[in-house]
């Protein structure tokens, strides 16, 4: 297996720029890896994993390819705004101006024509920010479940049981990251095979729990979204977390996300 | 939608039927009050509507849960609200609350018209007697003795009834004011804003059906019960509208982060629900017109015409704070980045229609209550018991 090798190379002792250089070229199964080596296939899935998630703006294409592969991993109704995972694209100009879109949420990247609002802009940055459920700490959605069908499990993700889900959709509008969605009523593409209950990313808890990488982590063709355990030391996201100055969503809000930033610029929310 | 909002939020998750719920619920919770000001506190100038109020107000709770059913995702689901609470959340304590509280106001009314029920069943005949002797749910001693306990019992009802409008109200606002990822919502004034704009509309409704139902029966409306309600109502009303003002005077001072959309969503986008119909049409104009009649000496006519139509103001202006709070706190996104749009279908569950159904209904009840047992007759006082 490709990734093998690649582990070994990384573990095998390059200069840790070169690997930093190196990943940037290649990461295309690193995240994998990085799973699987946090989380031993023998342990049991919820004996508390601090996982984290790392996104990292300067890596970013913007190509959509996570939204598709988040879409056809967990069977997400295929309508835009019904999406767990999408991706935002921020210009910036000289005078300070903020602009951001996200057509189609991202999925068919940003090749298109681009949006008349940015012709005769000066600009002065652009960048793209991938975005998904945060897992947060103090999660605001859980509170405000009145049948506390939203919940957190040991590890520390925050589940939807669609099951119980009466659809009142007060985390909805609880989130403050639009991360949650209603799944239509008359969906035929559905998560659990619920309709009109709340939905969101789960991080794959399916794939994350067999020590698997997220989809999304998996389809990134550039490393931009990392997957990890915080507990290995030699973890990918671990080390970011360690070498790195990263950053969080609206962190004035005190949800404490366990998704973090790398390249975030002030007026991202 | 104009500018940038998160995928997800391109969908109104709450519909009129979220606007029409909190406004039933105050006109509840403001209708029971003013039952409560003449049983507990000795208002007895609204002795002619404080039984009036009292089925007035059932008839709105017993109404009340259905836009709520209504909008859920899954109905079928709705009892689990009561199998499996999670009590972190302000919502699962509606089901609790609105029992509790609609069983103490059939009680309440059983007790404050029991001796009717029995005059009725000792003077009807066939099913009508059947039914009160049934409502009577046998006990037909009317002995002065006993009636004195009832009152006494239901003045203790009305007086735990206060705290629970309260709260039955109360929460409405607390799970608005405490979503913070909303700024337009997230404020610890919401409760009190809600629970006073509950306590003006539930006024100036039983104002408006008190004049409405003496026009029908064609009796004069009782002239100093309606100037009494008249003045509670610009009372209650200047706190409303000082803390409505406050709340955005707050937000305008401070200059957050989210005052720049804040700003535009109340002079772009609510301009004419906000500034128009909530603060000048339905508080400032009837504010005006209820100082004006109090001071100029009007004539019983002129002022009992001038309050019915500040009341209908004030209910209008109320309706429009619900649909300012529920669906203007959806029309930006949380992004802070633009502006979304909620357009309310004629037709489906959650459509026009079924909203004015709703409405209807509570009329439809009060109708056949009073029907049944008419607040203002004091029939039925016999000395056969």
């Amino acid at each position: 297996m490709a990734g093998i090798t690649r582990r070994q190379f990384v573990l095998g002792g390059a200069a840790a720029a070169g690997a930093v250089v190196a990943s940037r070229g290649y990461s295309l199964i690193v995240p994998t890896q990085v799973a699987s080596k946090g989380l031993s296939q023998s342990e049991e899935p919820s004996a508390g994993h601090p996982w984290a998630f790392v996104c990292d703006t300067t890596r970013c294409i913007g190509c959509g390819r996570c939204v598709a592969a988040c879409k056809a991993e967990n069977r997400v109704p295929p309508e835009p705004h019904t999406t767990r995972t999408w991706v935002e694209r921020y210009v910036i100009t000289q005078r300070g101006e903020v602009f951001v879109d996200s057509p189609e949420a991202g999925i068919n990247g940003f090749s298109g024509p681009a949006n008349v609002k940015y012709e005769g802009l000066e600009v002065k940055k652009t960048f793209f920010v991938p975005k998904l459920c945060n897992q947060c700490e103090n999660p605001p959605c859980v509170r405000v479940c009145p049948v506390a069908a939203t919940y957190m499990t040991r590890e520390g993700v925050v589940l939807v049981d669609q099951e119980a889900c009466v659809g009142c959709r007060y985390c909805i509008q609880a989130c403050p990251y639009g991360a949650r969605y209603m799944v239509p009523p008359h969906a035929e593409v559905t998560p659990t095979g619920q309709t009109g209950v709340a939905d969101k990313c789960t991080w794959c808890y399916h794939r994350i729990t067999k020590g698997l990488a997220p989809a999304c982590v998996e389809a990134c063709p550039v490393g931009a979204r990392m997957f990890g355990d915080l507990r290995d030391p030699s973890d990918t996201v671990a080390k970011v977390l360690k070498e790195q100055r990263v950053y969080v969503l609206k962190g004035e809000l005190g949800t404490r996300p366990k998704a973090y930033y790398i390249g975030l610029e002030e007026g991202v929310r | 939608m104009s500018g940038f909002a998160y995928p997800n939020e391109m969908e109104t998750q709450w519909s009129l039927l979220i606007v029409l719920y909190p406004f039933i619920t105050g006109l509840v919770a403001g209708a029971f009050m003013v039952s409560a000001l003449y049983h507990v506190f000795g208002i007895t100038r609204f002795r002619p509507i404080a039984r009036f109020s009292l089925v007035a107000a059932l008839a709105f709770l017993l109404v009340a849960p259905l836009p709520l059913l209504l909008h859920l995702g899954r109905p079928e689901r709705a009892l689990e609200m009561f199998l499996r609470p999670n009590f972190t959340s302000a919502m699962s304590g509606f089901g609790f609350i609105w029992s509790a509280y609609t069983l103490l106001v059939v009680v309440e009314i059983w007790l404050v018209f029991r001796r009717d029920i029995v005059g009725y069943a000792q003077t009807s005949h066939g099913p009508k007697k059947l039914l009160y002797s049934m409502l009577a749910l046998g006990v037909f001693d009317v002995s002065e003795q006993t009636l004195h306990t009832d009152e006494k019992v239901a003045k203790v009802l009305a007086f735990i009834g206060i705290p629970s409008a309260s709260l039955l109200h109360g929460y409405v606002g607390f799970i608005f004011g405490a979503v913070k990822a909303n700024p337009w919502w997230s404020t610890p004034l919401m409760p009190l804003i809600f629970l006073l704009s509950a306590i003006v509309s539930g006024m100036a409704l039983l104002l408006v059906m008190y004049v409405l139902v003496c026009r029908v029966r064609r009796v004069a409306a009782d002239r100093e019960c309606v100037s009494s309600l008249a003045k509670w109502l610009t009372g209650f009303l200047v706190i409303d509208l000082t803390l409505e003002s406050l709340e955005v005077l707050f937000m305008l001072y401070e200059s957050e982060e989210s005052w720049d959309i804040i700003s535009q969503l109340i002079t772009q986008k609510l301009h004419y629900t906000f500034l128009g119909l909530q603060l000048g049409l339905g508080s400032l104009v009837p504010l005006f017109l209820l100082v004006s009649s109090g001071l100029a000496r009007l004539r019983q006519r002129w002022g009992t015409a001038l309050a019915f139509l500040a009341s209908s103001l004030v209910l209008i202006g109320v309706f429009s704070m619900r649909w300012n709070v529920v669906i203007g706190g959806q029309m930006f996104s949380k992004s802070l980045r633009g502006f979304l749009t909620y357009n309310p279908p004629l037709m489906g569950r959650e459509g026009v229609l079924v909203a004015a159904a709703l409405m209807v209904l509570p009329l439809v009840l009060f109708a056949t209550l009073v029907y049944f047992i008419p607040p203002w007759r004091q029939a039925g006082v016999t000395k056969e018991a």
